[in-house]
């Protein structure tokens, strides 16, 4: 065993990990961090985002090393149906900033950048060492934890949950319940190896600027999910995904999902020439706010997407997790400077401070979303089929009279889904979304 | 007792691709790892430690990236770790590469104590050439002993060794006197996992890191490119045969491509037809 | 062999790319073959080196000499009558008890004194393990260049050994020169060349030479020797008929299908690197450049991509027959016959095939 004892254990190095743990090892706590994997970042997928708001809070000047790929100056949103998108697309020179807003990444790189970063901040990272089970005192309180290593056990007086959307500690630790097959989705990804030039003349781009293309439709064959479109240096990296319980009964595999996606005919070009050079498939938290778990309790913590913290409306999920790391990082410095021992009173602090920012803001709002998207499946079959046939009517001059074009628009609509159903699914909408 | 494993960082070989169009290797993201032939060397060398007492260090000489790699070594249980690395070993061939070993082995020596055994993988993975284990034998005039399957007795107090060693046709047995330069063979062990005591232990150690200067390397121009009898002249993806294969047509069953297959290999080479009768002849 | 090497010849543009061959090499000349001879038998590997040998004695318009060690003065005398038929033009032995087995000392004493009275200009050794021990040891003696496992030898326009060998992991070929040592030695694996005419009756001189080591010199003592039951070894390296399996057999268990073909034809098995990294097959079962290289009349590679080092192992087959499911495989880019197909299934059917053909024409015949 490790006969030294830690301020904070650590158990994952990924986003909410790193930021945790940077977070506390800088105010000088002592820190041990455990991560599966062989090196952080190999048992982690994303698409990829940086979100800078989240990362300049933790690391301020981490755009003097960290590797970045493209800063996004243009988002495109499309709906899909199976020959045909209709998109809202937003470029501006804004986003050609100082510090930009938003970058692509490769989180192999970045993620053992961030890694660097809190061990010379001074935490110790052990790899290769896998979280069994939490140790708890007679009381119940958390006071360790046991590693598959030979002699593993370690103590601390909090230990950081930050071991992703399985979270199976947690779990077999009976601090939550089993990760159900709704609330997650599986996605997949390859990254697609391109000339910077030809990515630069295909999306229109100067120097590093960057394109993000998010799209639904006809593309997740009915199911609920999204797919993806990221420029990245020299690379280009395309993915999709559909919540887990979509899949059973189906047979549908994310890995067929994404080679229809690849040769849907606007986004092939996109492709053209490319050499697919890697493939990785990941789960991602989808449950919403309803299906976060017990956040904190004595002498533990849950941060990142063990907690479920994804929007899944906006796609955003790393600047949860590491706003929930640096929050939980906080905190437990908080309490260490006042000599408040980490009971599950006194995180409740971690909880507060989070109800205050954006995330628990942002998972609330959205609650009712997947709930939403569970019962309202037009949204992935129906509703791109028709906004993609009103946008050819719409576009195509063929000598019909405009008037005439509105009418059958709002025909195709009624008669495809009934003007009871269509306010229905509005005010389900709009219901969810706010 | 002191053991020194020498290590080699190598590019993952299974995971290189070669570019398809311009020829070049595509060393984008290829992971490096320990040669895998180094760990069989480690795992023995930790086992003798166990039994016997003493001290295992492990030397790599590298890039400074090659740190990874000796962290993982002393993950594994290693007792200390030298790097030795600078600009002036870029393009060593294995002469020049067993000199620098050589000379900073005797530093080790010096620093930590002479070692008894002096321990390498049979080969790498990306130079295959076996040659640098026996060129710092010959260099530190050790006694060599190369695929060696098994420590059979070991008496450092005596200063002497016994082992097995794969030979063509056979396991010999043989002896010599310590100290000895041993080559391991593969698959006669597996690496152990290093206790939780062992990682945290790696984690915060410091890597002993030497330049040229530091190891006592004082004639460079016996290093790198300079110091290497052998130039690469050129590289070069295998020339198109000029014959291209004849593909078989896939029929509606496997049964049909199989005679369709059979056919196409005895019209190609009739000679073998009358030989197969013969010999299904006599089963 | 360079660590790094760089992908085009200008990165190599310091001290070395030139033939700067200093003035007491010059003299250096003919071409020497190490024969390795153990328990009165030569390994067929010096055989094949000579037949290589003699081509590049003959491009320098040099000679080509054998050089046998050893305790036994009637073993020495055979190898060395054997080295002329096949090529040599003289032998140097060294006939001493002290070299009645291999030990590295002994040989490396010896080859390395010969070298440096004779003064060759090429050394080939086999890559055995004999080979290996020994190439390693007397190249750092004479402080000369050695590149290990060729897959090809020859002479360049200025005369130079040009050897060449694959890299990083097997993807690519690359050559690799000795320009200003001597001797330029060279290391090849059993089966790479092929074996040359024997001309019976071809004599030479032969130049014997003192070993100069007693006994207690030698500090490494052989106790006992415990040969390999033959019937476990497989003999993949001479096999007239070689199947192979690789990764597209998708599990231990469908090697058996690959067993089961070879049965029939009465061939050898065995499979690719990655087959015995998983342990579905022993290492004395690869095929390949860092296993054996073979020379069948029939090779069927089922489920097998074709990577370089898989390639120079095998390139030597009269007729190639590939087996994959991607037609982009390499490997259809050297086989002589093609079929995209799965092995798993194929392999079954052609072992039916094979089996009904030959037992009908047997009744018949």
């Amino acid at each position: 065993m490790i006969e030294d004892r830690f301020d904070a254990i650590v158990v994952g190095a990924g986003p909410s990990g790193n930021a945790a743990a940077y977070t506390m090892a800088k105010e000088g706590l002592k820190v041990l961090q455990l991560e599966r994997g062989e090196y952080p970042g190999s048992k982690n997928v994303q698409g990829a985002i940086l979100y800078a708001n989240a990362l300049e809070k933790i690391i301020p000047d981490f755009r003097d090393d960290a590797p970045l790929e493209r800063h996004v100056i243009e988002q495109r949103i499309w709906t899909m149906d199976d020959s045909s998108y209709v998109g809202m697309h937003y470029r501006s020179n804004d986003f050609n900033e100082e510090q930009p807003n938003r970058y692509t990444i490769i989180r192999a790189q970045f993620d053992k950048w961030f890694s660097r970063k809190v061990r010379e901040a001074g935490a110790i990272l052990l790899c290769e060492t896998t979280v069994k089970e939490l140790l708890r005192d007679s009381h119940g309180r958390v006071i360790g934890v046991r590693t598959d290593r030979a002699d593993g056990t370690v103590f601390a007086d909090v230990v950081v949950l930050a071991e992703g959307v399985n979270g199976l500690v947690g779990e077999r630790s009976g601090l939550r319940p089993v990760v159900s097959s709704d609330s997650v989705a599986l996605a997949v990804k390859e990254m697609h190896f391109l000339p910077r030039e030809v990515i630069e003349a295909r999306f229109n781009l100067q120097g590093n600027e960057g394109v993000v293309i998010e799209a639904m439709g006809t593309i997740t064959a009915g199911m609920t999910g999204t797919a993806f479109l990221y420029t990245n240096q020299e690379s280009i990296s395309v993915g999709i995904g559909c919540i887990v319980s979509d899949f059973e009964g189906t047979d549908q595999t994310p890995y067929g999902l994404l080679e229809a996606f690849k040769s849907h005919p606007t986004i092939k070009p996109l492709l053209e020439g490319s050499e697919c050079k890697e493939y990785a498939a990941h789960l991602i938290p989808e449950g919403g706010y309803s299906a976060i778990p017990e956040l904190y309790g004595d002498g533990w913590v849950v941060v990142g997407d063990a907690g479920q913290f994804v929007n899944a409306v906006h796609r955003e999920g790393s600047n949860l997790a590491m706003t929930t790391g640096r929050i939980a990082g906080e905190t437990i410095t908080w309490l260490k400077r006042r000599r408040d021992a980490p009971t599950k009173a006194n995180l409740s602090e971690y909880k507060r401070r989070l109800d205050a920012t954006f995330v628990m803001k942002d998972m609330k709002k959205y609650r009712k979303i997947p709930q939403f998207l569970h019962g309202t499946k037009q949204v992935f079959g129906l509703y791109p089929q028709l906004i993609s046939q009103a946008a050819q009517t719409w576009f195509r001059v063929d000598g019909t009279d405009k008037r005439s074009k509105e009418k059958e628009i709002l025909r195709s609509f009624r008669k495809a889904r009934t003007l009871p159903g269509l306010v229905g699914d509005a005010f389900k909408l709009v219901r969810a979304w706010r | 007792m002191h053991i020194v494993v020498c290590m080699k960082q190598v590019p993952d070989s299974a995971q290189i691709r070669v570019h398809p169009v311009t020829n070049t290797i595509m060393r984008q993201g290829v992971p490096t790892i320990i040669n895998p032939y180094d760990l069989f060397a480690l795992e023995e060398a930790l086992r003798l430690r166990d039994q016997i007492g003493g001290e295992v260090t492990v030397l790599t000489m590298g890039p400074p990236m090659a740190e990874d790699s000796l962290r993982k070594a002393l993950t594994f249980g290693a007792d200390r770790a030298v790097l030795l690395t600078d600009r002036s070993f870029a393009g060593s061939d294995t002469l020049a590469t067993s000199y620098a070993l050589s000379v900073a082995l005797a530093k080790i020596s010096q620093e930590f104590g002479a070692p008894e055994i002096i321990f390498t993988g049979k080969q790498t993975i990306d130079g295959d050439t076996a040659q640098v284990g026996p060129g710092i034998a010959k260099r530190l005039g050790l006694n060599q002993l190369t695929y060696v399957a098994k420590i059979a007795e070991l008496d450092p107090a005596a200063g002497s060794i016994t082992v097995e060693r794969r030979a063509e046709g056979g396991i010999q047995l043989l002896s010599t006197r310590l100290p000895v330069l041993i080559t391991m063979l593969e698959g006669v062990n597996e690496i152990r996992r290093g206790s939780l005591a062992s990682a945290y232990r790696a984690a915060g150690e410091a890597i002993v890191t030497w330049s040229a200067a530091d190891a006592g390397i004082t004639d460079l121009s016996k290093c790198g490119l300079r110091g290497s009898p052998t130039i690469v002249k050129k590289v070069f993806a295998p020339s198109q045969r000029a014959e291209k294969v004849q593909m078989v047509p896939v029929e509606q069953s496997p049964a049909a491509t199989a005679q369709a297959a059979m056919n196409a290999i005895f019209a190609r080479q009739p000679a073998l037809e009358g030989e197969l009768m013969r010999y299904s002849a006599g089963c | 062999m360079t660590e790094a090497p760089k992908p085009t010849p200008a990165a190599n543009s310091r001290a070395g790319t030139k033939k700067e061959l200093p003035e007491h090499f010059k003299a250096y000349k003919h071409v020497w073959v190490a024969v390795e001879c153990e328990y009165g038998v030569v390994h067929p590997v010096s055989f094949e080196l000579l037949g290589e040998g003699r081509k590049l004695a003959d491009k320098r318009g040099a000679e080509l000499a054998g050089v046998v060690m050893g305790g036994d003065e009637a073993a020495v005398s055979a190898a060395a009558a054997a080295c002329f038929e096949y090529g040599a033009d003289l032998v140097y032995t060294v006939t001493d008890p002290v070299l009645t087995h291999y030990r590295n000392e002994a040989y490396t004493k010896g080859l390395t004194d010969l070298v440096n009275t004779y003064q060759p200009e090429i050394l080939l050794l086999g890559a055995t393990t004999l080979g290996r021990d020994l190439a390693g040891s007397v190249a750092t003696t004479l402080r000369t260049g050695l590149t290990a496992d060729c897959t090809e030898l020859a002479i360049d326009d200025e005369g130079s050994l040009a050897a060449t060998r694959p890299t990083f992991g097997g993807s690519l070929l690359c050559t690799i020169m000795t320009l200003n040592y001597r001797p330029q030695m060279a290391t090849v694996r059993p089966r790479v060349l092929s074996m040359p005419m024997r001309e019976v009756g071809r004599t030479g001189r032969i130049v014997p030479h003192a070993l100069g080591l007693a006994e207690d010199d030698v500090v490494t003592k052989i106790l006992k020797f415990v040969a390999d039951r033959d019937s476990d070894k497989p003999q993949l390296a001479y096999a007239d008929i070689v199947v192979a399996g690789g990764l597209g057999l998708r599990s231990a268990e469908n090697f058996q299908l690959v067993k089961a073909l070879a049965e029939v034809l009465g061939a050898e098995y065995g499979g690719s690197r990655p087959l015995v990294q998983k342990g579905w097959i022993t290492a004395d079962r690869q095929i390949g450049q860092t296993g054996k290289t073979i020379r069948p009349k029939l090779y069927i590679a089922a489920g097998i991509s074709g990577a370089i080092q898989h390639r120079v192992g095998v390139e030597g087959s009269d007729l190639i027959v590939a087996i994959n499911t991607d037609p982009k495989a390499q490997i259809f880019e050297f086989a002589h016959l093609g079929i995209v197909a799965d092995a798993i299934e194929l392999l079954p059917a052609l072992t039916e095939a094979f089996s009904k053909h030959l037992s009908v024409n047997r009744l018949a015949g």
